[in-house]
């Protein structure tokens, strides 16, 4: 029963309340879509929060989805040892990166008084999922390795089978309790998410990269005037 | 071609006196707030002296304005790629303690204190934290060259100075300074707008005012960096970037903005310049010694009937245009060539234009009489204790000439004031002096009145917005007469 609730219940919660609530602050409420930045009252161990988090989490991140997208090209590339040991070795150094940058963060906004000015409970309840949720992570690698090819076998069906709205969670009950606190914990993240400042990541500006540099905007449409005469 | 109108601004410097009422204006109209109280949108700075934030013209700290590198023009510390790259940690982002901690004073304690041998002060407290701070410095710390140990010798601009000359600057009896005070200056190219990776920055198209949607800011603090003025500004309370608005609900409505109109010196100058959009692209890539030059050229003869009609062909508005004509700032800036705009080296083609000030002028004293008559019309500009060269790294991007030709022309405008009122210096002596800076009486005149008698009407000179006509350039009038009308941001409907 725990079973059901925790992996098939909850993953559903997390990602309609985050699509959902999201969604609904985008179009309602932009204004407070975005991270509250406090590199202007504290700027120098922000840089060694806030860069190795955030390289590090991006990285790992992009490993797991890359995992979860092609499992047979990761099985199949990480069939040669070397390779295997090379992405694991990698894995687990983006990791600690993402957990010393955490760690520091935390630190920040707990002792900085500048800082705490602007921090919220919020702040520092997602700041404490995230930690356990990299601390179990880097657990995870340290102590069950070739994490890589088990998550390509076992875990990435059990995702699957939740896209597919066919729950199987045969995988996952006979997980060790760390990597199936990682599981619960993640998807707790996904449901607080649009409520904390992590929903900045949803509104990442990459439209910058083909935007033109200048922009000006009129309150008429000058392409009609200018044709029309 | 592509006419477009832009309101601008002349400050004129020998007429400031430093008396900060700009600066109180707009920060009691706009920025006394939480999060903003470190904000200047006006500030007054004295030069030589470092000001507001600390030794902002410091361009390798700091990594503002545009850079060309070859035949490229790029942002010094922002852009598509470094932006992005530096978008979890800003290396070049000013922080609070480059501006100033806000504070205010424990007033309480003053009456509250128990009763004691000394009398009980208001200590002050940050804005920040609440908590007490000792003052170690703040804005304005630099007034009038107080703690010019700290601050005006440490004056960025110095550095096309040699060791003795700054020295020179020093000596009790040639000590020198002047005002500058600053706003936004709603640039042509604005380097805040290029860096913002939300894109919630943008220029209007009517006015050309520069203006950051707060929807839309997304506090990834770029245009703080890029900004070479410094003058977007962070708020750490709500998480947006703000700046000068150029009081765009007063403009709109015909009036002036704040510091304008409140400016005791009667400095400040308001007014409307058409400009072809199509030029700027090649001002911007010009090497360092043309970009004023092609800055001026890119603004247009409003009188000129083939711009106008172009002017019109853009949807710019009749009154517009009849704005440009009156403006002052045509007067100033094309007209006479007095007015320049400060550190064009930042390649953002800014909107606002100095008059560098004439000051002081060192005369002679012969025979218990001062006089400024020279031998020749101008030996004294050259004797001028700002030197040159430092107001050239203002205002004209280090072209000596430029600044010594603005001055010839202002000291020409004085020797002919003297001629016509005081009256003791010969015809021919004037004739003379006007002569060599190719400048006819009447024009002189003219300078004089602008400069000195001018009225309220003369310094400003804004239109009001046409928002009705807005509407029918984009929609029926009559559909839009049924539909949700001012003050509602959305339909008013009910159903789901
Ligand atoms: S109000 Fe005018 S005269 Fe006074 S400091 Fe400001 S610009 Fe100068």
């Amino acid at each position: 029963m725990l079973n059901l609730f925790l992996f098939v219940i909850l993953p559903y919660v997390a990602i309609i309340l985050e699509l959902v609530v999201s969604i609904y602050r985008y179009y309602n409420n932009s204004y407070k879509f975005s991270s509250l930045s406090s590199e202007f009252l504290e700027s120098d161990q922000l840089f060694w929060g806030s860069v190795p988090f955030h390289y590090g989490i991006i990285t790992i991140l992009l490993g797991h989805v890359i995992g979860f997208l092609f499992p047979s090209h990761v099985l199949a590339f990480g069939a040669v040892p070397v390779r295997l040991l090379i992405i694991e070795v990698t894995a687990l150094i983006f990791g600690l990166l993402a957990l010393f940058g955490l760690i520091m963060l935390v630190k920040r906004r707990m002792t900085d008084p500048r800082v705490q000015v602007v921090s919220t409970k919020m702040d520092f309840f997602i700041l404490i999922l995230l930690l356990l949720q990299v601390a179990s992570g880097v657990g995870t690698a340290v102590m069950y390795r070739w994490g890589m090819n088990w998550y390509a076998i076992s875990m990435v069906p059990y995702l699957k089978s939740l896209v597919f709205f066919k729950p199987d969670m045969s995988y996952v009950a006979s997980m060790p309790w760390m990597v199936k606190f990682h599981i619960v914990n993640a998807f707790l993240i996904i449901a607080v998410l649009p409520f904390t400042r992590l929903l900045h990541f949803l509104v990442l500006p990459v439209h910058y990269l083909w935007r033109s540099w200048q922009v000006v905007i009129w309150n008429y449409d000058r392409k009609k005037i200018r044709k029309s005469k | 071609m592509d006419i477009r109108a832009q309101i601008s601004m002349v400050f004129h410097l020998d007429k400031c006196i430093g008396c900060h009422t700009c600066s109180i204006a707009c920060k009691n109209v706009w920025t006394d707030r939480k999060g903003a109280e470190y904000m200047w949108w006006n500030n007054v700075e004295t030069k030589p002296g470092t000001g507001y934030p600390h030794r902002w013209e410091d361009q390798e700290d700091y990594k503002g304005g545009w850079e060309k590198k070859g035949d490229k023009v790029e942002l010094k510390g922002a852009g598509k790629f470094r932006g992005l790259k530096n978008i979890f940690h800003n290396p070049s982002q000013p922080v609070m303690d480059d501006y100033y901690e806000p504070w205010t004073y424990k007033y309480s304690d003053l009456i509250d204190s128990p009763e004691g041998d000394d009398q009980p002060t208001a200590r002050p407290v940050s804005l920040i934290t609440g908590k007490h701070i000792d003052l170690k410095s703040g804005p304005n710390w630099d007034d009038d060259l107080s703690g010019s140990e700290i601050y005006a010798k440490n004056d960025p601009n110095f550095s096309v100075l040699d060791k003795q000359e700054q020295e020179d600057l020093f000596k009790l009896e040639k000590m020198v300074m002047s005002y500058l005070p600053r706003i936004c200056n709603h640039c042509l190219n604005p380097a805040c707008l290029a860096s913002c990776p939300s894109g919630a920055i943008y220029k209007r198209g009517e006015d050309g005012v520069v203006l950051i949607n707060q929807e839309v800011c997304r506090a990834w603090r770029m245009c703080v960096t890029s900004c070479p003025y410094k003058k977007s500004y962070y708020n750490w309370s709500s998480g947006k970037s703000e700046k000068c608005i150029l009081c765009y609900p007063r403009i709109e409505a015909g009036e002036v903005p704040a510091c304008m109109h409140s400016c005791v010196g009667r400095i400040r100058y308001l007014g409307v310049l058409l400009y072809d959009a199509d030029k700027l692209e090649s001002v911007v890539h010009m090497d360092e010694n043309k970009l004023i030059d092609g800055q001026m050229d890119a603004i247009v003869n409003p009188h000129d009937p083939e711009i106008i009609e172009q002017a019109r062909k853009n949807g710019i508005h009749d009154s517009m245009i009849e704005a440009a004509q009156k403006s002052p700032i045509y007067k100033w800036v094309k007209e006479w060539g007095l007015a320049l705009p400060l550190h064009a080296e930042y390649r953002t083609i800014p909107m606002l234009f100095y008059v560098p000030p004439l000051l002081p002028i060192m005369g002679n004293v012969s025979e218990n009489i001062y006089d400024n008559k020279n031998e020749t019309y101008f030996t004294s500009i050259d004797q001028c204790r700002l030197p040159i060269k430092y107001l050239a790294g203002l205002f004209s991007a280090g072209d000596e000439g430029r600044i010594r030709h603005v001055l010839k022309k202002l000291m020409a405008v004085r020797i002919h004031r003297r001629g016509e009122s005081v009256g003791d210096i010969e015809k021919e002596y004037v004739a003379g002096a006007l002569k060599e800076v190719g400048m006819s009486p009447e024009m002189g005149e003219a300078i004089y009145k602008l400069s000195s008698l001018c009225t309220f009407e003369e310094r400003f000179v804004v239109p009001a917005s046409h928002r009705e006509e807005a509407i029918e350039m984009t929609k029926m009038v009559l559909e839009q007469k049924g539909e949700v009308g001012f003050g509602f941001s959305d339909r008013p409907d009910r159903v789901l």
